[in-house]
């Protein structure tokens, strides 16, 4: 393995990582706010058909973006009221949200475009460009800063970008604002919150619909950046691999970006190879494509260090009477 | 009473007509769905041929999980359609329970193997048709690395790479061929996004032709390198048009032709093992408008003298799953 696929292979590794990471943020907002959220998928699923389909009609990414995050909002909202307002079961109503994604994509996308399910191929503006960061082919030649900065950082769709930053926005609004101070208090412990006088459903909701945007850019990054269209199910388990990405990082966001990253490290590198041969011992690409799951079962059996999920997560909040 | 007595006769005529319409055909779609630009949309395209040409009606189902296969098959069956179409090898141990229940009724299964009296295994050589654009894939490149971007890794896919990689090596000996799996499981079949990944990563590794066995993968497959600016195989379908110009073929599997014939055919449909191989028509490589520009005079005379000598037994391409290995292929 040389230098050159050591960085094909990290480059590969960011533009897999970002759907995870908003997912994963998505996830980790929602569920410090006391609200478990399965939905994941589902959201990326319609957000991914959206943001194609109305890109597509439009011709403009940006609009497409928009209703995106509008679709995968919507959900949100369908999820809040269900698990919140009328206090059913957060599993289940998640669980729902993933089939609902799953057949409606399908149905609508067969009414509107007749392609089978499909949004038509998006083509230029479509699409997001790749973004090249200033002075990326001046550097290109540098040792080792040119490789990691010209071809691992430079060369992404806007989304990554903005994907990286949501890290430290997201640990800032949590652990450095009033608003995170609350948030993390409704998950912890929801009647403190309401004793001190704060909405508990006003927060939980807002916690539910900063999830829904997150998951409208993971989509939309799926199906207008990475690919060139909606296709049937094409977030393929994504949603999942995020909430084990989300256990894995115990519910914090820096460490939800390492989590990500190694998750995507793991299908790069099954992704390049198709059998690894470490000399002693050949390991099978499905190895590497079961590794996320094994990690978070290691973790979730505490082999690792615990991990403890926000106390109320799951439990909606009934006010005593 | 007497609207009762209407009731019923209503209900004995809706019976009735039930009935009559019961010798229509069926087709069970696997998993990639009904419309995957690829292996089921081609005996989708088979069955409406039939319809359009002989007025008949047929119903068709998708399937939407691997649970779902025994009850479609038994209530299509029980609905009594015949003949029932299946595509697709993950129907094989389900349908080997399930047509000796309904004797009457025959099966067909397209890429599966079922030994049963009411059942016709329909069997595609994909080794032959991708040893042809592993062919035309080894004379277009000019890196001498071609890629291969499988479905889901199971033999009948193991087939078709180790066949392109054995027509790409007679094309060009010294050519060295990437072949990578997108998954292992169903939705290895619908994940453009891995699929574009794997299609990148093999462009890294100097791949500058790749073919892609991957139902709904494909597609991906297809954008990446037609947004690379390399050249992209198709499968199945006809798939040429959908970068024209950056499509250099597409291996045709005629399923299509396969489910015409079973529909055609009718309750009367001769049970057994058919073999669509290259010499009956099974498989072939695409050649229209969008892609006439990359075929050379050269390129075509090769390939044709190749399917020559494989359709009169000169040349025998090695099938995968005859001892399953491949003896220029390891994946």
């Amino acid at each position: 393995m040389d230098l050159i696929a050591i960085v094909q292979i990290l480059d590969s590794t960011l533009r897999l990582a970002t759907p995870l990471l908003f997912a994963a943020l998505a996830g980790l907002i929602s569920e410090r706010a006391g609200v478990f959220d399965i939905g994941l998928e589902g959201k990326m699923l319609a957000a991914a058909f959206f943001s194609a389909a109305f890109a597509f009609t439009t011709g403009n990414v940006w609009l497409g973006l928009c209703a995106g995050i509008i679709a995968s909002m919507f959900l949100s909202l369908i999820h809040g009221v269900a698990s919140i307002t009328f206090r059913g079961n957060q599993l289940i109503s998640g669980v729902a949200i993933n089939f609902l994604a799953a057949g409606l994509t399908v149905v609508i996308a067969q009414n509107w475009f007749r392609q089978g399910g499909r949004t038509p191929t998006l083509t230029g503006d479509a699409r997001f460009p790749r973004l090249n960061l200033p002075f990326a082919d001046a550097l290109r030649d540098v040792p080792v800063l040119g490789p990691v900065y010209s071809v691992i950082l430079s060369g992404h769709s806007i989304l990554v970008y903005v994907g990286l930053l949501c890290v430290p926005l997201t640990w800032y609004v949590l652990f450095r604002t009033r608003f995170g101070l609350r948030l993390r208090a409704v998950g912890e412990n929801p009647a403190a919150v309401d004793t001190a006088g704060i909405s508990v459903i006003g927060l939980r909701y807002g916690a539910v619909m900063i999830a829904g945007v997150l998951c409208g850019l993971a989509g939309a990054y799926l199906a207008t950046g990475l690919a060139a269209g909606f296709v049937k199910d094409m977030t393929a388990g994504r949603g999942f691999i995020a909430l084990a990405a989300m256990i894995f990082a115990k519910w914090r966001p820096w460490h939800a970006l390492g989590a990500v990253l190694l998750f995507g490290l793991l299908e790069a590198i099954a992704n390049r190879y198709q059998n690894i041969d470490l000399g002693f011992i050949v390991l099978p690409a499905q190895f590497m494509q079961a590794l996320p799951y094994v990690l978070t079962v290691v973790i979730l059996a505490g082999f690792v260090g615990r991990a403890i999920p926000p106390r109320a997560g799951g439990e909606p909040y009934v006010k005593e009477r | 009473m007497t609207l009762h007595a209407r009731l019923l006769g209503a209900a004995a005529v809706t019976a009735l007509g039930a009935g009559v319409a019961a010798a229509d055909p069926a087709l069970v779609y696997d998993l990639g769905g009904k419309f995957d630009k690829s292996f089921n949309e081609a005996a989708f395209m088979g069955a409406e041929r039939w319809a359009a040409e002989t007025g008949g009606s047929y119903r068709d189902i998708e399937m939407q999980s691997e649970a779902q296969r025994e009850q479609a098959l038994r209530r299509l069956a029980e609905a009594g359609q015949n003949p029932i179409v299946t595509t697709g090898f993950a129907f094989s141990s389900v349908l080997n329970e399930v047509a000796p229940d309904y004797p009457d009724t025959k099966f067909a299964i397209i890429d599966g193997f079922v030994e049963q009296p009411n059942v016709l295994s329909i069997l595609f050589a994909e080794h032959e048709g991708s040893y042809l654009v592993g062919m035309l894939a080894g004379m277009a490149s000019e890196s001498g690395t071609v890629g291969f971007v499988g479905g889901m890794d199971i033999p009948l896919i193991r087939r078709f790479g180790c066949g392109y990689a054995q027509g790409v090596l007679a094309a060009n000996s010294d050519a060295t061929v990437v072949a990578n799996m997108t998954g292992t499981t169903p939705t290895a079949w619908n994940d453009p996004v891995r699929g574009g990944e794997i299609t990148q990563a093999q462009i890294s590794q100097g791949a500058d032709v790749v073919y892609a066995a991957a139902g709904g993968t494909g597609v991906g497959v297809l954008q990446t390198a037609a947004d690379a600016g390399i050249l992209s195989i198709g499968v199945d379908s006809n798939q040429n048009y959908m970068h024209p110009g950056q499509v250099l073929t597409s291996m045709l599997k005629r399923v299509d032709n396969a489910v015409f014939d079973a529909f055609e055919a009718g309750a009367d449909l001769e049970t057994g093992v058919m073999v669509m191989d290259l010499a009956a028509g099974g498989v072939d490589w695409a050649l229209d408008e969008y892609n006439e520009d990359l075929i050379t005079d050269e390129m075509r005379e090769a390939v044709d003298a190749a399917a020559e000598a494989i359709r009169s037994g000169e040349l025998v391409v090695h099938n995968y799953t005859d001892d399953d290995s491949c003896p220029v292929l390891s994946f």
